[in-house]
């Protein structure tokens, strides 16, 4: 039941972000009109750089989201759940990578995921691995960085995230666990 | 022919895969293919006002500054300074990755540099001021604060290494 009352408030939330995104889009686009109408030379160079974007997009974009769609049915959160939940080593850091590569959902999501794969008992380093693989290398963003930035750019900024990533999910765990034991010590003295 | 299918290798390849996947998933379930599409479309639909603003944006941005005041404050000669700029700028904004890119795009064809619209992209999606408060309290303080100062920190790290590279 209180699951149920949680998900209609973020329904009922969406829809007001959804409402508040689409009046910013008509202040800007009025701001925007109003802007070009008292620089009229400027108007042909703003619209000209806009339209080859706006096309650019529009070549990508509905495949991209076709592509979300599908992952989103077809890969399900529980099996996300199941294989980091279980994995531990080199074998839990790839799957905490790929699988937070997938494009289920956005962020917040991915923090509720990681604290039910924290009560499982799944690493700590990993669930950062996680999270932030889920932040920043998703499948169908990376096509869009391809398109947008060129495949040298991308497979060089994804290679250095990944290894970034997976030290810093190390490093916080070690951090974690030390400040920990320190807090244990702590107590036991008093 | 040629030329066109090299320019356009990119938009070739995501439709292919998009479509291909598509037709595997409607011989194996049509209802899961209407739930995706629709999901799809939702998608979409939440997005579009975003794509619109930043399009506008970018519009002004590259017709209003010339790239020399562009890379003046992003550019190369813009240095550390200029990376930091960049990368305080993504932690704050809240712009989808999706987005994300045309905007980084349009910035480095007005002349900013590798290394600030890499360490923009990387805090972009890597920081969340934004989603903080939901952070804190699903991760709870020490994860949520030593991950978002590393993030920082090695989007820096990333950005002066791509700068080095490219």
């Amino acid at each position: 039941m209180k699951d149920l009352n949680n998900m209609i408030m973020k329904k009922q939330q969406q829809k007001k972000t959804i409402a508040r995104d689409y009046i910013a889009m008509a202040i800007v686009i009025i701001a925007a009109t109003i802007a070009l109408l008292v620089f009229p030379d400027k108007s042909w160079p703003v619209l000209n750089i806009s339209k080859n974007y706006l096309i650019e997009l529009a070549m990508v974009l509905p495949a991209v989201m076709i592509i979300i769609g599908l992952f989103s049915v077809w890969v399900s959160n529980e099996t996300v759940v199941k294989y980091i939940g279980k994995s531990s080593g080199a074998k839990g850091i790839f799957f905490s990578i790929v699988l937070g590569m997938l494009p289920t959902g956005p962020i917040y999501i991915a923090f509720p995921m990681a604290v039910a794969l924290l009560k499982k008992g799944a690493k700590v380093s990993n669930i950062i691995i996680f999270i932030s693989a889920w932040a920043c290398i998703k499948l169908p963003q990376e096509l869009m960085e391809v398109q947008f930035l060129g495949i040298e750019f991308t497979l060089l900024r994804l290679t250095l995230t990944i290894i970034f990533v997976v030290l810093m999910g190390i490093i916080i765990e070690k951090l974690i666990v030390f400040t920990d034991r320190k807090k244990i010590k702590l107590s036991k003295n008093i | 022919m040629l030329d066109f299918m090299k320019s356009y290798l990119t938009v070739i390849i995501i439709n292919l895969i998009a479509l291909i996947w598509l037709l595997f998933s409607v011989l194996r379930s049509k209802s899961k293919t209407r739930k995706s599409l629709k999901i799809a479309f939702k998608t979409f639909l939440r997005i579009l006002p975003i794509i619109i603003i930043i399009v506008v944006f970018i519009g002004f941005l590259l017709g209003f500054l010339p790239p020399e005041i562009i890379s003046e404050v992003v550019g190369e000669q813009a240095g550390f300074l200029g990376i930091m700029v960049t990368a305080i700028l993504g932690s704050i904004l809240f712009i989808p990755a999706l987005i994300s890119f045309p905007l980084a795009a349009s910035l480095l064809n007005g002349g900013a540099s590798i290394m600030s619209v890499a360490a923009f992209i990387t805090t972009l999606t890597m920081v969340g001021i934004v989603t903080l408060p939901l952070e804190l309290r699903e991760m709870g303080k020490k994860i949520t604060i030593f991950r978002n100062i590393f993030s920082f920190v090695f989007a820096i790290i990333i950005a002066l290494i791509m700068g080095a590279i490219l």
